[in-house]
């Protein structure tokens, strides 16, 4: 079923009821980009994704997992933010 | 055990508050780094911690959202793996606690003669199948590839073994009436995406698939109702096929004359076509290049015993369990000369084909290291692959296990 709006400080915020009774605390490196990955990329998953797909994906291939979290997920997320982020996760949790 | 370990950690986080009144060292959790399968990305234990969701134990908190936690290798010392001990695995973030009173589940399609709507009442009610089957996760051992691919990073611990009960999916579909040009069963449950345009998880299984015995719709798990993490109030069951297919919190059955569309059945949860020994094929779905991924393939796993374990030397015993898609296993081999003769373990209790079987082997344990390897045939006559037979997506990870000891 499909969420009925998309929020974004609930999608953050309004966790369902059952949702993980230990959130989990990712510190992610500090950088350029890294304000732009809080914004976009939390929205629908966890930080961890990142350090766990690491440190094997190249520059090129954390910048076809952005667009790919674009075009296959549809995330909303825009050209400019999506360069910064591309660039930021190459930079640090590239191979 | 890494109850005890963990506790021993957090004993040692305290003594480290007391002695030098910081809190950052009190506040973090115990890293769960030691739990991980050895080989997974080295980011992954850069963060991971035991996650313990309600009513579940601790589990390896790969993510918390969506929920993506896996059980440790200690959960898997017994063939039926218990309820708050099982994995979870979610793939959109928005899950909705979903009451048993109110939930119905909406049977249609193009394929069927009429949409119905059924209750957890109503498949109670109908006659009741029970099986013990293994639930995988298509990617369980994804982080062991190499090289590395995307995904969760699964290691050993991305499935478990549970009594299932429910009804068919063959009498839910009776109730709506299935016309003939019916191919395949398309299914969506209650969680779906955080923002609108994600695709939603839906999947289909061909209908000689849905139609089987052993096809359910399940209500209890192990004798109790579904944890939520598993799919409260009822989830699809379908033995020997990867845990794709299973829906949790299943609202919607469509009876389908056209393929299941959408990036969940392609690209998604797909493998190159020829590459695996697959006897399960889902035709309707598959083009030159690619398949659905359909069959568990034969597999074990070593869980008495940790990579580098210390032992005595002289005689232990090495345990643990065997499964595949449903042909059931035959035997398990056990090697201690790096793979020049094999010797046969002695298997456990029957649980059905579709179940974890567990198997033991004595071995002499020599001063030093000592190699375990360890290979599953099924009743078919296929065995685990010496080599890993690589795929984008990391799937069908079933290398032979070999594990060493340190006597």
């Amino acid at each position: 079923m499909r969420a009925f709006a998309f929020i974004f400080a609930a999608a953050l915020i309004a966790l369902p009821a059952a949702a993980s009774a230990e959130e989990q605390t990712i510190k992610l490196k500090p950088g350029p980009g890294l304000d732009k990955v809080e914004a976009n990329c939390q929205a629908c998953h966890s930080l961890a994704y990142i350090p766990m797909n690491s440190p094997f994906l190249n520059a090129a291939g954390w910048d076809a997992t952005v667009k790919k979290m674009i075009n296959a997920f549809k995330a909303p997320i825009d050209a400019a933010d999506a360069n910064a982020i591309a660039a930021y996760l190459g930079k640090n949790y590239g191979s | 055990m890494f109850t005890r370990r963990h506790l021993l950690q957090t004993a040692g986080a305290s003594a480290a508050f007391a002695a030098t009144g910081s809190l950052s060292e009190f506040a973090h959790a115990a890293s769960a780094a030691a739990d991980l399968t050895p080989g997974v990305p080295t980011g992954v234990s850069s963060y991971v911690t035991m996650g313990t969701l309600p009513g579940k134990k601790p589990l390896i908190q790969l993510s918390d959202r969506p929920p993506n936690y896996e059980s440790p290798l200690e959960y898997f010392r017994t063939p039926i793996t218990p309820n708050d001990q099982f994995f979870v695995r979610y793939h959109l973030a928005d899950i909705p606690e979903v009451k048993a009173e109110g939930y119905k589940i909406s049977v249609g399609g193009d394929g069927a003669n009429g949409p119905v709507e059924i209750t957890l009442d109503d498949l109670k009610k109908m006659p009741a199948v029970e099986v013990a089957a293994v639930n995988q996760c298509s990617g369980n051992r994804r982080g062991l590839s190499t090289p590395h691919v995307q995904g969760v990073e699964w290691g050993y611990g991305a499935m478990g073994c549970a009594k299932w009960k429910g009804a068919k999916l063959k009498d839910v579909l009776d109730k709506a009436g299935i016309k003939k040009e019916t191919i395949e069963i398309g299914m969506n449950g209650a969680d779906g995406p955080a923002v609108p345009d994600t695709p939603d998880f839906i999947k289909s299984i061909p209908l000689w698939k849905a139609v089987e015995d052993t096809t359910i719709i399940a209500y209890e798990m192990n004798g109790a109702p579904l944890p939520h993490f598993n799919g409260f109030p009822a989830r699809v069951i379908v033995p020997g096929w990867t845990g794709t297919y299973w829906i949790k919190h299943i609202t919607n059955i469509n009876a389908l004359t056209k393929p299941q569309g959408g990036f969940w059945m392609n690209p998604a949860y797909r493998i190159p076509v020829g590459k695996f020994p697959i006897r399960d094929r889902f035709i309707t779905q598959e083009n030159a290049t690619s398949t659905p991924i359909t069959e568990i393939v034969v597999n074990s796993l070593i869980t008495s015993h940790r990579e580098g374990a210390k032992v005595k030397p002289g005689k232990v015993t090495i345990s643990g369990l065997a499964w595949d898609g449903g042909y059931g296993i035959r035997a398990v081999q056990v090697s201690t000369d790096g793979g020049k003769t094999w010797s046969d373990a002695k298997l456990g209790q029957d649980l059905g084909r579709f179940a974890f079987r567990p198997w033991s082997f004595e071995i002499a344990a020599k001063k030093g290291k000592n190699s375990v390897m360890v290979n599953a045939t099924n009743v078919i006559g296929q065995s685990q692959t010496a080599a890993l037979i690589f795929n984008p997506a990391g799937y069908h990870n079933n290398v032979i296990q070999n594990l060493t000891l340190n006597a």
